[in-house]
């Protein structure tokens, strides 16, 4: 039961949040961090504990403020002065867009973290609908007529970047590296697929919500928070037999935080998500852990998956995102809507 | 807003009865499809609104509008509406004012630039105040250069949200004033009146009803922007959320009450809104129709 004086402090809390008080103590600072679709959960659960340990640590109130939405979009929304503290991104070409387009961070941003500045990794699999009434168990069966295919539109979303170049993955693997071939593969899927969302989490409710698709090519993590909370028992995980490990990395936004005078307390939240605390975190909101004592606690919850990288298949972001999700790029020639 | 018609000819009459003498059966089948139509699209939604809303209990409800996120997105929303009501209702005020009483080069120019609005999707002006106040924008650098934040700051959405709503006010008054004429104004000014005592005394009684009504459509219009506000938003949870975009993001978080209760106070705008508009109509045609 909420009280009439609770209420008032919370209309006050709300009303000093949305102006961000002028006379702000020194023992306070606000961080914000701009984040991709399906981090919500982990980073609502992750502020909460980096506050705490903040606190303790260095007397300090830190209070992180989000934003969410797909990756593309929210890098872009960075570039054009949405003034980020980190970014916490689904992939690198995103971050690497900050150095690019608008010079907010040095060239070599991904060596500063370990693990290529990703502190958990993620991979790609498909969810059915309960009983799997359309017998999908690979790729092969996404491509098939009359299967329905959720993915969100690789233009915007990083999730959906990562689910092109896995489907391309696979192909190249099963046809000896033929890329014309891959190019068929990739063809076919995408003309399953009846609509493209912006991003990973609108693609979920499309397919969780509005029972669209027949299958949803979806990040690990988002497909195990429908399967074990969201949708429990309306829904089952298959894992493809290869899959792309996805790397979603973080950095601190130089410019902005030194702008803020935030540097030190950004860069403490970033470390914080590779400390023991921040794994089981990460693993318990579904997010595939680094730390080899975390990850083995939870190795059950996440399914088999042989994983390759996009280094070894694609040469990197730069190159990947060039050849198939520039304008014209590969994309663009074989999805026609 | 017009006079009615209280008494027609006696040869109109009899046209009018034969015009309406249809079988009961088609009367009711139109009635009956008005009323199915309106309650389809309408009713229907709204009451889903709020059945939605109440899904998980009052409680929930007033938990969800309580919650800090919900009351700085409501608070934002309130003062984006605000500002966007007094900055078009100066500026409805004006350019009504000088289409309507004076002739200048250039006029009708002037008309379909108020109406540019209208005609512009909500995305697109979202996008122009990116494309002039972002940091890759015509005054970014600048912007930064003095630490001024318009665009995913208050400012941006004030500016968003002016934009889109521009034309209510002015496309309520021009006609209005247009139908006066100005022979009220000549007269005040002929037997002594200054500008200013024209404008308070004169000009603004005349049109009080339907600058009224046209705060009431802009403010409803303001509070429920969603396009061109998301634009230039951000989406920093309590600091540039408005009402629309927190429902979305609550929706987006499968907290599908909570995103229904906070929508259920657009719905009650809407109602309000409707309320009050009724309420003018029917004072003006009352201030109409009495002697004076």
């Amino acid at each position: 039961m909420i009280t009439k004086k609770t209420f008032r402090s919370l209309l006050i809390l709300g009303a000093a949040l949305s102006f961000g008080l002028p006379a702000r103590a020194a023992d306070e600072v606000k961080l914000l961090n701009v984040s991709y679709d399906p981090t919500r959960e982990l980073y609502q659960e992750f502020n909460a504990s980096f506050a705490k340990h903040w606190k303790e640590k260095t007397g300090q109130t830190v209070t992180v403020n989000q934003s969410h939405g797909g990756s593309g979009k929210q890098a872009r929304a960075v570039i054009d002065g949405l003034q980020a503290d980190v970014v916490t991104l689904a992939l690198a070409y995103d971050v690497d867009a900050l150095f690019q387009k608008a010079a907010l961070i040095p060239q070599n941003w991904q060596s500063r973290l370990p693990h290529n500045s990703a502190p958990y990794t993620s991979t790609i699999v498909f969810l059915v609908r309960k009983g799997n009434p359309k017998g999908i168990k690979d790729w092969d069966d996404l491509a098939k007529p009359g299967v329905a295919v959720i993915t969100p539109n690789p233009k915007t979303s990083g999730g959906a970047r990562w689910n092109y170049l896995a489907a391309w993955g696979y192909a190249l693997q099963k046809n000896g590296g033929d890329e014309a071939k891959a190019r068929e593969f990739v063809t076919r899927l995408f003309k399953n697929v009846p609509v493209l969302d912006s991003g990973a989490r609108g693609s979920t409710v499309t397919f969780v919500e509005r029972g669209i698709g027949d299958v949803f090519i979806s990040w690990e993590n988002e497909a195990l928070l429908v399967v074990n909370q969201l949708g429990k028992g309306g829904f089952e995980i298959v894992g493809p037999s290869v899959s792309i490990l996805a790397e979603p990395p973080v950095t601190v936004v130089d410019k902005f935080a030194a702008k803020h005078g935030t540097r030190a307390v950004a860069q403490a939240y970033l470390e914080y998500l590779y400390t023991e605390v921040g794994q089981e975190i990460a693993a318990k909101n579904y997010y595939r852990p680094r730390l080899e004592s975390v990850a083995a606690k939870h190795v059950k919850q996440f399914p088999t998956v042989k994983l390759f990288t996009i280094g070894e298949v694609f040469g990197g972001w730069q190159k990947a995102q060039q050849t198939h999700f520039a304008d014209d790029g590969v994309f663009d020639q074989i999805y026609k809507p | 807003m017009t006079g009615h018609v209280t008494h027609a000819t006696p040869s109109v009459e009899r046209s009018e009865r034969s015009a309406t003498a249809e079988t009961p059966l088609v009367r009711w089948l139109l009635i009956g499809v008005a009323l199915a139509f309106l309650g389809l699209f309408l009713v229907v939604p709204l009451a889903a609104v709020f059945v939605e809303a109440f899904s998980k209990g009052a409680a929930a409800y007033f938990a969800a509008i309580r919650e800090p996120m919900a009351m700085a997105a409501i608070r934002l929303t309130l003062i984006a509406a605000f500002s966007a009501v007094v900055l078009n209702t100066v500026f409805g005020l004006v350019a009504a004012w000088a289409i309507a009483k004076f002739d200048f080069i250039g006029k009708s120019v002037l008309i379909t630039l108020i109406d540019l609005p209208f005609s512009v999707s909500p995305v697109v002006s979202g996008l122009i105040y990116v494309l002039l106040f972002g940091m890759q924008g015509l005054f970014g650098p600048w912007l930064v250069e003095h630490d001024i934040k318009i665009i995913f700051a208050t400012p941006g959405i004030i500016l968003a949200t002016t934009f889109v709503t521009f034309p209510f006010v002015a496309r309520e008054l021009i006609p209005l004033m247009e139908s006066q004429g100005h022979e009220e104004e000549e007269a005040a000014i002929s037997l002594g009146a200054s500008g200013w005592q024209t404008f308070w005394r004169v000009t603004l009684p005349n049109v009080k009803w339907g600058l009224l009504y046209g705060l009431i459509l802009c403010n409803a219009r303001a509070m429920g922007e969603f396009g061109a506000v998301s634009v230039v938003s951000g989406h920093v949870r309590g600091q540039t959320n408005t009402i629309p975009l927190h429902v979305e993001i609550l929706y987006n978080e499968y907290q599908f009450a909570a995103a229904f209760a906070v929508a259920s106070l657009l719905a009650l705008l809407t109602l309000v809104t409707l309320g009050v508009k009724t309420l003018i109509e029917w004072k003006a045609r009352q201030e109409a129709t009495s002697p004076v």
